[in-house]
């Protein structure tokens, strides 16, 4: 597995960037988590916190033309992709000023004009959207790249061998992302995955690496190798990012377990190796930042998160009268 | 006017939709030799990256259609056999036929999932349903079922370049039926139905390959002296429901002749629809010819009996009229 080696030279400014968007992310969701909480969320949320790194690690290096798809925790990566929180918001609390106008929710969050084919409610299914993006971009010869984010659990679909087969046969321009949190809603991943999720692109001949996922610089470099090899007609990779999933698989979840599924221990474990205190503690050693720029940042989300809130809280629900059947044919 | 094959007029479609734009493409298992000849000869015309064979694999090509249409292309994914439309099931259902509606329209998926259906050729249980209604309740998704080789051609452009997921269903050993096809280009607009014959006694509706049975009895009926307007939806989504409506209205009585299994066919939908909508013009009960609720089985004999056929409709329409099926009663 690889992690970063100390001397790699990020900007001041990208190392601040990368804290920026990790910590947008972990606050939007807090706030998603409490609002969650307040009854203030019509659905079910499932939140990204303790996931950030990959997200961020992968998204920074990419652009509007690339595309992605999400899985059922999916806020993570529209933000990080460039998504708009506001619109974020206003959708998860089922507005007309949502993003998908409510008609979506927390699990189909999508903006198409920044590439983000959006979050998915059937876990798998953004591994052959993202292969039939990548041969778009392959016929298209721009050089953009489809990354498919998904959870370990989804590896356990037969489609990601299907897809692995077809990329490295067509050379298809396509990342599959594999965010390894540890679990599969509530079985331990130990319990339903055999054998390593990274080895699973062996046989086929893709390029592959697993990574910590929680080490943001880590992340970055092995989706860049992943990202050129795909940008220069060298066909798809497998990374498996090890993280961890510090909530629950769902918000609600506390309400209706009868029993438990992990330690508080393991859970405190890996709060104490929570990937954005970590990147910051770099930057600060590195002398990258001063306390001020960290706290700068921080207040600077607090009023994007709060501005997201309002928007939201201020939108109309959207009128069954004008809307609900509009969207089902072009 | 020329005469074509089905299959024949198919490939000329593909063709000519692919030389007049770049963005349309072909994919799927075995496309570049083309087991049925729909897709024969498009990779040499249209090269490599547009007509491209697939591995076996129904769940990736059905969700990578989604993908390719999403970033911009006109995708007809071939799926072979429609029985294998449910291997590749979730990505119609879960993906084409929602994105958009839960986007907020946020994109146009133009695909076309293309496949041959039905039975009639010992094909046997997993390579003879007409699945036509299951793609009629996933609600985003357009179902086109061409009877005649001018139809094919008319329905498949519109598919090709409908911003919409469409589902196009040969009749499963029909390509070698002849018919009239216009010259040039000849666009069916979907959700149009055709009138294939007209009469006052009784509305005969008719999906894909039933229509030709169907033409057969309305031609023996109208020597007995009963008069059947013949109507060929075409698609049955979206359904011109006005055209059956004034049909029902005009001759009131109705028979639904559908391949499908009875339980939640077209034929059914169809017949609820008229029996609210219609009510006060019928003079009969609405009748449906159908296949009964059970897989189609390999031997002749068996098949045979199962399917509609033009002794099944013609007796369905006799006893409505209150007339003896004793003529046709073996057939
Ligand atoms: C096809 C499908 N099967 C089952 C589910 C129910 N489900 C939702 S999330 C989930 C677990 C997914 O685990 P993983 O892929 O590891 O993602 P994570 O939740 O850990 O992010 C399951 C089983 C679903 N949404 N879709
Ligand atoms: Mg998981």
């Amino acid at each position: 597995m690889s992690t970063a080696p100390s001397d790699v030279n990020f900007s001041d400014e990208q190392m601040l960037g990368f804290y920026r968007e990790m910590l947008r992310i972990r606050r939007v969701e807090e706030q998603i988590g409490k609002d969650a909480k307040a009854g203030n969320i019509p659905g079910a949320v499932h939140l990204y916190i303790g996931q950030e790194a990959v997200g961020v690690g992968v998204c920074s290096q990419l652009t509007d033309d690339d595309w992605i798809a999400s899985t059922h925790r999916g806020h993570g990566h529209y933000l990080a992709k460039g998504g708009d929180s506001k619109l974020l918001m206003a959708e998860i609390y089922g507005r007309e000023t949502g993003m998908c106008k409510g008609h979506g929710g927390s699990m189909h969050v999508a903006d198409f004009s920044k590439g983000i084919i959006g979050a998915n409610g059937i876990v798998g299914a953004g591994i052959s959207i993202t292969t039939g993006a990548a041969w778009a971009a392959q016929m298209d010869g721009t050089g953009a790249v489809a990354v498919a984010f998904f959870g370990d659990g989804a590896a356990n679909q037969g489609v990601l061998g299907e897809a692995l087969n077809v990329a490295v046969l067509w050379k298809l321009p396509v990342i599959f992302v594999c965010e390894n949190n540890g679990f599969s809603e509530f079985s331990p991943s130990s319990t339903v995955t055999a054998g390593k999720i990274v080895d699973r692109a062996k046989p086929y001949g893709a390029l592959h690496e697993a990574v910590d996922g929680n080490d943001l610089i880590a992340v970055h470099q092995c989706a860049a190798r992943a990202i050129r090899h795909a940008r220069t007609g060298n066909g798809p990779s497998l990374i498996e990012a090890r993280t961890y999933r510090q909530r629950g698989h769902v918000e609600a979840e506390a309400s209706f377990l009868r029993s438990k599924y992990r330690s508080d221990d393991e859970v405190a474990e890996w709060i104490a190796r929570d990937p954005i205190p970590a990147l910051a503690k770099r930057i600060m050693d590195a002398g990258q930042a001063s306390q001020a720029d960290l706290d700068q940042v921080e207040a600077d989300i607090a009023a994007e998160v709060a501005e997201a809130v309002k928007f939201a809280e201020g939108s109309p629900y959207p009128d069954p009268a004008t809307q609900g059947t509009n969207f089902m044919f072009a | 006017m020329a005469k074509k094959r089905m299959i024949q007029a198919i490939n000329e479609t593909l063709d000519r939709e692919m030389a007049r734009d770049p963005k349309v493409v072909v994919f799927g298992e075995d496309v570049e030799i083309s087991l049925f000849g729909d897709t024969r000869g498009l990779k040499d015309k249209h090269g490599a990256h547009r007509v491209r064979n697939m591995p076996i694999s129904e769940t990736v090509m059905s969700g990578m259609a989604v993908g390719a249409a999403a970033a911009g292309y006109k995708v007809v994914c071939h799926m072979m056999f429609g029985n294998f439309m449910y291997t590749g099931f979730d990505s119609i259902a879960n993906q084409a036929s929602k994105l958009r509606y839960m986007t907020a329209g946020q994109i146009a998926l133009p695909i076309v999932y293309m496949g041959v259906f039905g039975g009639g050729r010992s094909a046997a249980a997993q390579h003879s349903d007409a699945m036509h209604p299951m793609f009629m309740n996933l609600g985003g998704i357009k179902v086109a079922l061409p009877a005649t080789p001018a139809d094919a051609m008319g329905l498949l452009r519109s598919a090709i370049h409908d911003p919409n997921p469409v589902v196009f269903l040969q009749a499963a050993g029909r390509g070698g039926e002849q018919g009239e096809v216009p010259e040039g280009d000849h666009v069916v607009e979907l959700g149009k139905a055709s009138t294939v014959r007209e009469g006052d006694d009784v509305t005969v509706v008719a999906i894909g390959a039933m229509v030709r049975p169907a033409m057969r009895s309305a031609q023996n009926l109208a020597e007995e002296g009963i008069g059947v307007d013949l109507i060929d939806p075409r698609t049955v989504v979206p359904l011109d429901r006005e055209m059956i409506f004034g049909s029902v209205r005009k001759t009131g009585r109705l028979v639904v002749v559908d391949e499908a299994r009875d339980m939640c066919s077209a034929a059914s939908h169809i017949a609820a629809i008229c029996a609210d909508q219609c009510f006060d013009a019928l003079t009969a009960p609405i009748r449906r010819v159908t296949v009964p609720d059970v897989a189609l089985p390999y031997s002749p004999s068996l098949e045979k009996a199962l399917l509609p056929n033009e002794g099944s409709i013609s007796d369905t329409i006799r006893r409505l009229l209150g007339k003896a099926a004793a003529e046709t009663e073996e057939a």
